[in-house]
């Protein structure tokens, strides 16, 4: 089967987020009141798996090994089927 | 002796190491691809600065990953002495052989100027020319050169006496002001438990010969090679 992962990985609370804290200052002087922004960064992964739970442990151990650093930074996975 | 030059695309200060190693030290070092797997004959390894694969994912992280790796920390547990400078100290910390992690300045943007560095310790095989408590001057040139580390990491480097260089002002206090990324208690450096890996962001090589402005950072290659030659 062919599947989906979107992995989304955000900084860890109190890192810094320059990206967050300049659009939410750039939203102020547009008129918005904003409680507070922070971005994330997305990976979509397509691949081959026997299950969604196979995939799903895949694309965990590509986060552990590579796209994220656990130190400072926090990610989550959404899975789906395709076709 | 001979000492590796590691070089991943985009590593850019090898040749500045390679001059100072050779032309201003006086002793052999050959710069290594990433790709060549084996060190055998090497007796210690730098990883020098640049933007490793232009810093993608997060920098540092895929330098950290290529085969190479495997023969540096077999270096490394042959009690060989590694230096990582700048973007090299991002690779050994993506690596986990060095611990934290280094993230985006508190003030988010690249820094590049002089600054005042606090030797803590001469016990390791980078620091022995200097005196404990020594100010010196080195360059930063960085983005992503925040320490961080959890509390109890950070309290187990200080115990260990693991941090080596502190970003201090002239009269040598470890101030705010005198801290140029906000890196936590001013870190600039730090060796591993066995003391024979060492990272930090200033650039030792840019500061190796009086002419660039400041001669201090060449003890650190100079440590280094004295280390070599006593235990190799």
């Amino acid at each position: 089967m062919q599947y989906q992962a979107t992995v989304t990985i955000k900084q860890k609370a109190g890192m810094l987020d320059p990206e967050g804290t300049t659009a939410k200052k750039a939203l102020g002087h547009l008129g918005y009141a904003v409680e507070s922004i922070k971005t994330a960064k997305l990976y979509e992964i397509v691949l081959e798996a026997k299950s969604a739970e196979v995939a799903e442990q895949k694309v965990d151990e590509m986060c552990q090994k590579l796209i994220a650093n656990p130190i400072v930074q926090n990610y989550t996975i959404e899975l789906k089927e395709l076709n | 002796m001979k000492i590796a030059i590691i070089q991943f695309g985009g590593t850019n200060c090898d040749m500045d190491v390679q001059h100072v190693l050779t032309d201003v030290v006086g002793v052999d070092a050959e710069t290594v691809w990433y790709k060549e797997e084996n060190l055998t004959g090497f007796d210690g390894v730098v990883v020098p600065g640049g933007f490793s694969y232009g810093d993608y994912l997060r920098a540092g992280a895929i330098a950290a990953r290529t085969p190479i790796m495997d023969s540096i920390k077999k270096i490394a547990a042959e009690g060989k002495p590694v230096l990582g400078i700048c973007n090299g100290f991002q690779v050994l910390t993506e690596a986990r052989v060095l611990e934290g992690a280094l993230t985006t300045n508190e003030y988010p943007k690249f820094r590049c100027h002089w600054t005042n560095i606090r030797v803590e310790t001469t016990d390791t095989p980078f620091t022995s020319k200097f005196r404990k408590g020594e100010v010196i001057r080195m360059p930063i040139a960085h983005m992503e050169g925040k320490f961080f580390a959890e509390e109890p990491t950070l309290a187990e480097l200080d115990e260990n006496e693991q941090v080596v260089f502190r970003y201090v002002d002239e009269k040598g206090r470890a101030t705010d002001k005198a801290n140029p990324n906000g890196s936590l208690e001013n870190i600039a450096g730090i060796v591993n438990t066995s003391r024979n890996i060492l990272g930090l962001m200033p650039h030792p090589e840019r500061a190796s010969e009086s002419i660039l402005g400041s001669a201090d950072g060449r003890k650190v290659f100079e440590s280094m090679a004295d280390y070599i030659t006593e235990n190799f």
